[in-house]
């Protein structure tokens, strides 16, 4: 009974730790500027992590093997206690103060270094259940939102008065997120009702929108794409399919569909 | 009043033996004209549908929003039309009215029906709707409909304009009518409208567009004749 | 020390003085209403029982769904004919189901067995107590969380159904009402009235674990010398103290933003469905905050216990001394103080500022050291050891293996840089069913396999467990596991199906998963007849089945009413006198007088 407790746990991990190790399901290939230090950081935590997933349970299995149905006096751990608390700290301790030193990092270079100036402004509303992309237009102004003119029958979905702000009249809705690529984009990101989340995978990106609160998030794509935005904060019944498409175009494609839009 | 009520026991006797409830509707006078608009009415807008492929993908040129649906000749159309006062009371239609869900609009736009009236929300897309009546008066639902599920079947009891919304698809809205009677029409984009089968008598006619208000006019039926009646909305933008 | 005064005081009683209460005869005041802490413990594990069946038939019904989105969930139109007609699984229903899942799981099953459930049962007896320190809170505990319970279930029944916020019950979704979606009118009121009563419920049942550990001990019983279970439950109650008069007054704001008008969780300039909501000033990160606080402490509400549970069950079936007993003390208390420093990581990306994101990602790093500490003096203990592998053993072995791996994936969660990327994803979900969900409920089982005897004085049948823990342990790693690679593709949790082309693609990992969830489910059946069956036809347990040195096993199974039959226990040892010659064999039980032992410490 231990030996086929200890061979079933050896199996399991082993098994386990493959699928990771040989990719089978993995993430998509990044597309993003920043992308490849989480990419970095989240192998380097694969590493560690498994190393320990395997050991611990080997240990567990081999523990088992050897004790089970034992007979004679028992043996005391060598050394008691101390010498696995200090193992577990050391081993622990080092991988993590790694872990928080460069995880730090990559996180202040997405979430704290400044925008660039060049950087694409797109103001993002989500609502139930669909996100909306509001460009400036050639104004390079964004209207002011008014909650209470919203009026989605209408398709005016943020609010805007274009009969009293002159700044709103040539803003540009679309229902997609559309940027260009190798160029710096800031989405200021709101909530029409209840909280959502934008999620890119390919970005790297996921980000809540939370009521009452304007988030403001960039990223550089590097890659022409076509993917999906999905919504990963439960926001109701629609929850499941609150996505848009997201499409990087090249630099004149871009122009040319931000003519297009303004054209409508 | 006394001959009016008169003549309602009338009309409703002759529809119980007749056993056809729709009867008198075939006897009777007709009111019937076009509704028009003055001023400028707001631009629509095409609908991005970006969101859901399936429904894209339905239409070959954009779908524009449906809250101002004008014809040629300034006619304006998913207009109600209805008798506000003195119609006939009867029993609601046997027959459902029908609201579908195809390519992510509703069809129609504006459905009339009359209170107690069954109501049959079709979904002919491949995608889930919700359907989410914003009732005051009536008790307020929302129910998802997937691609594929039987029809919802629900009636409203009191008489109420209830605007319809999908909050899967935002720019879904529509209208349920929800009136005291089943003398009622929904106009076309040519703006007519035309209201049959009614008894001798005096009656008060509305007209409700959802951005324009209503508007009402009084007609009299003495016999089998057509009234001719039309209605000028003022069109404000908003 | 006071208590040793206390513990004189009541050894100089007479044998025969009147206890504090008296053996009840009625049938309601002996099995329903009853003070006896045996009897309310049976009734909270009972109420487990209960919700996790609940519970696990919801997660069959949702996991059917998301591997055949496209065909009728057999038999839940004839249960559910409202919400799911002709099988049909709308996604209102979907997230109605999962909602009731988690709050049923997390606060009915995880909260009410391994804590409330077997810590009212075991903690009295084996620190030398008649009964709880206030049977009346005892009872009443028992009875709101009842309450609680059926006020959860009853949304069910109300028109538009139970809601769909989830476990969580982010506001403004919970806080608008009925216009953010079905549910969201009376069954999210539903919802969070059962909340609060539930934490009343358990803030009783903390003061009164707390106070009977400090003041009913009895004499020699040493606050060194508590079995390893009642630490962990004595801990679990500090946690549950303070963790649950937090989520308490955040249920009745919310309850207030709901019925009252007030906005303390809605921001002005909100348009639902249409509306502009009359609200203004409120916040829904204090919510979430609010949630959190309780909710991360919470994770450790439900595994503490189970620490406790492996560290009393394991010395007894390797016949030998926990290694590092006073490290491992020292552990949980670590953790127990981390677990209120930690909640943030749950907010990683609701906008927090990335300085506090590091403040919140440091110390949910370090709470790991303990827990690895933990965990290698599970293995020391196990090593060089005389294991008998019982299927109590086995549960404990099993609670090792899950433990550390759902204990590692919280690495990639704890970094807010990679959490980023798995926040939303399915690799959340198998972290935290493999960690609170799956090793907690190992914790339950060795607990109910090692404890039955003692409970129902009959023995369970060990060939049905050994087969229940074998197919347990292959299921929930087939269950869960795959899980970890569906977040790595950045598949989305909480969605009913996977619409036109996103990841459709993993369809056929969710049809594994939901064949393994099954088949878990199924070997469950194996547990709830051999508990049927072992009640009924058992074996007769004798005392002490196990050979194990707590107090519990010093009195009959089951145990008299006063627990010791008028005698009040003294203790000599600590409970960790296993691989001694003594007596009785390899072991000298708590109660053993130095003057019977040929050796060991005292």
């Amino acid at each position: 009974m231990g030996k086929l407790f200890a061979a079933a746990v050896v199996v399991i991990a082993l098994v386990s730790a493959g699928v990771f190790v040989a990719h089978v399901w993995w993430l998509p290939p990044d597309i993003s500027a920043l992308g490849l230090r989480i990419d970095r950081q989240l192998d380097e935590t694969m590493i560690f992590t498994g190393v320990l997933f395997v050991a611990a349970q080997i240990a567990l299995a081999v523990f088992v093997w050897q004790s089970s149905g034992r007979e004679g006096a028992i043996r005391i751990f060598p050394g008691g206690p101390m010498p696995l608390v200090g193992v577990a700290t050391v081993i622990v301790g080092l991988e993590v103060l790694t872990l928080i030193f460069v995880g730090t990092r990559v996180w202040a270079k997405i979430f704290l270094a400044p925008v660039e100036a060049n950087a694409v402004h797109i103001d993002v509303q989500a609502g139930q259940f669909a996100f909306y992309f509001r460009y400036p237009g050639p104004d390079g102004k964004f209207g002011v939102p008014h909650p209470d003119l919203i009026d989605e029958g209408n398709s005016n979905f943020f609010g805007l008065d274009p009969k009293n702000d002159t700044s709103a009249r040539d803003d540009i809705v679309s229902a997609s997120l559309v940027v260009p690529v190798d160029r710096p984009v800031l989405l200021t990101m709101h909530s029409k009702d209840v909280g959502h989340s934008l999620y890119i995978p390919q970005l790297r990106l996921q980000q809540d929108f939370v009521p009452g609160l304007v988030i403001p998030v960039h990223f550089t794509a590097t890659g022409i794409t076509r993917t999906e935005i999905v919504c990963t904060q439960l926001c109701g019944l629609g929850h499941y399919n609150m996505r848009a498409y997201f499409e990087v175009l090249s630099k004149d494609a871009y122009e040319k569909w931000l003519v297009d839009q303004a054209g409508q | 009043m006394r001959m009016k009520l008169v003549a309602s026991v009338a009309v409703c006797a002759l529809t119980t033996m007749a056993l056809a409830p729709n009867a008198h509707r075939n006897a009777g006078g007709t009111v019937a004209g076009k509704v028009t608009f003055t001023g400028t009415p707001p631009k629509m807008k095409p609908i991005d549908m970006a969101k859901e492929p399936s429904c894209a993908k339905e239409h070959a040129t954009p779908v524009m929003n449906e809250s101002v649906v004008t014809g040629a000749g300034s006619t304006l159309g998913d207009v109600v039309v209805y008798i506000s006062a003195g119609a006939p009371s009867g029993a609601a239609p046997a027959s459902p009215a029908v609201f579908d869900q195809k390519g992510c609009q509703y069809l129609p736009h504006v459905l009339a029906m009359q209170a107690g009236q069954k109501l049959e929300v079709k979904n002919d897309d491949q995608t889930s709707h919700n359907i989410h009546p914003l009732s005051k008066v009536n008790p307020e639902w929302n129910k998802s409909q997937p691609p594929g599920a039987p029809p919802i079947e629900v009636a409203y009891d009191k008489p109420e304009f209830i605007p319809v919304k999908c909050n899967v698809h935002p720019w879904m809205h529509g209208y349920f009518a929800v009136l005291n009677t089943s003398h009622s029409a929904v106009t076309g984009s040519d703006g007519s409208f035309s209201l049959a089968g009614l008894p001798p008598g005096k009656y008060t006619v509305t007209a409700w567009q959802e951005r324009f208000g209503t508007q009402s006019q009084e007609v009299t039926i003495t016999g089998n004749e057509t009234a001719k009646l039309d209605f000028v909305l003022k069109a404000t933008e908003y | 020390m006071p208590m040793d005064s206390v513990s004189a005081s009541i050894t100089e009683l007479p044998p025969a003085a009147p206890h504090h209460h008296v053996a009840p005869e009625g049938f309601i005041r002996k099995y329903v209403f009853s003070l006896d802490h045996k009897v309310i413990g049976k009734q909270y594990l009972g109420l487990g029982l209960i919700a996790v069946c609940t519970g696990m038939f919801l997660s069959w019904v949702m996991r059917y769904h998301l591997a055949f989105p496209d065909k009728p969930v057999p038999l839940i139109g004839l249960i559910a004919p409202t919400f799911a007609a002709g099988g049909v699984i709308t996604p209102e229903f979907y997230l109605q189901l999962m909602t009731m899942h988690g709050t049923i799981m997390v606060f009915f099953v995880l909260t009410t067995a391994p804590f409330a459930g077997f810590g009212n049962f075991v903690l009295p007896i084996q620190v030398g107590a008649e009964d709880m320190a206030f049977p009346r809170f005892n009872m009443m505990s028992f009875w709101v969380t009842f309450v609680a319970f059926v006020v959860l279930v009853a949304a069910f029944f109300v028109p538009d159904g139970p809601p769909l916020s989830g476990w969580t019950a982010y506001a403004p979704l919970s806080a608008v009402g009925k216009s953010a979606g079905p549910g969201q009118g009376l069954g999210q009121s539903l919802w969070v009235v059962s909340i609060g009563l539930f934490c009343i419920g358990q803030l009783l049942g903390s003061l009164n674990f707390i106070a009977t550990t400090l003041d009913l001990r009895a004499k020699g019983m040493t606050l060194a010398r508590l079995p390893y279970s009642t630490w962990a439950w004595f801990i679990t109650s500090m946690i549950g103290l303070i963790a649950f008069s937090v989520l308490l007054p955040a249920c009745v704001l919310l309850l207030l933003d709901r019925v009252a008008g007030t906005s303390f969780f809605i921001p002005a300039g909100l348009v639902v469905s249409d509306a502009l909501q009359p609200h203004s000033g409120g916040s829904p990160l204090l919510w979430q905050h609010l949630f959190w606080f309780f909710g991360h402490p919470e994770v450790y509400i439900a595994i503490v216990p189970g620490f406790g549970i492996v560290s009393t069950i394991l010395p007894a079936v390797c016949r030998k001394p926990h290694l590092g007993p006073r490290v491992l003390i020292a552990c949980q208390l670590a953790i127990a103080g981390l677990s209120y420093m930690v909640w943030g990581h749950h907010m990683f990306l609701s906008g927090m500022s990335p300085m506090s994101a590091t403040l919140f990602s440091v110390p949910t790093l370090v709470i790991t050291i303990p827990a690895a500490i933990i965990t290698l003096l599970w293995l020391g203990t196990i090593y060089g050891s005389k294991l008998r592998l019982t299927t109590a053993a086995l549960f404990c072995l099993g609670f090792v293996s899950v433990f550390v791996t759902g204990g590692l994936s919280g690495f990639f969660l704890s970094q807010p840089s990679i959490d980023t990327y798995l926040h939303g994803t399915y690799f959340v979900v198998g972290h935290f069913h493999f960690v609170m969900g799956v090793a907690a409920m190992f914790g339950i089982f060795a607990g109910t396999y090692f404890w039955f005897p003692k409970m129902f004085g009959r023995m369970m049948n060990e060939t049905l467990g050994k087969w229940h823990f074998a197919l347990t342990f292959l299921g929930v790693y087939a269950t869960f596991m795959p899980m970890h690679w569906l977040g790595l593709e950045g598949n989305v949790r909480r969605y009913s199906s996977f619409p036109s082309d996103y990841m459709h693609g993993s369809i056929a990992l969710h049809r594994f998963i939901t064949f393994a969830a099954l088949f878990l489910g199924a070997a469950q059946l194996i547990f709830l007849a051999n508990l049927l069956w072992s009640r009924l036809r058992g074996p007769v347990a004798p005392d002490n089945p196990w050979e194990a040195t707590s107090l519990e096993w010093s009195t009959t199974s089951p145990p008299p009413f006063d627990n010791f039959g008028g005698a009040h226990p003294v203790v000599y040892r600590g409970p960790d006198e296993y691989g001694v010659s003594g007596a009785r064999g390899d072991y000298i039980m708590q109660t053993d007088p130095p003057a019977e032992t040929a050796s060991g410490p005292v």
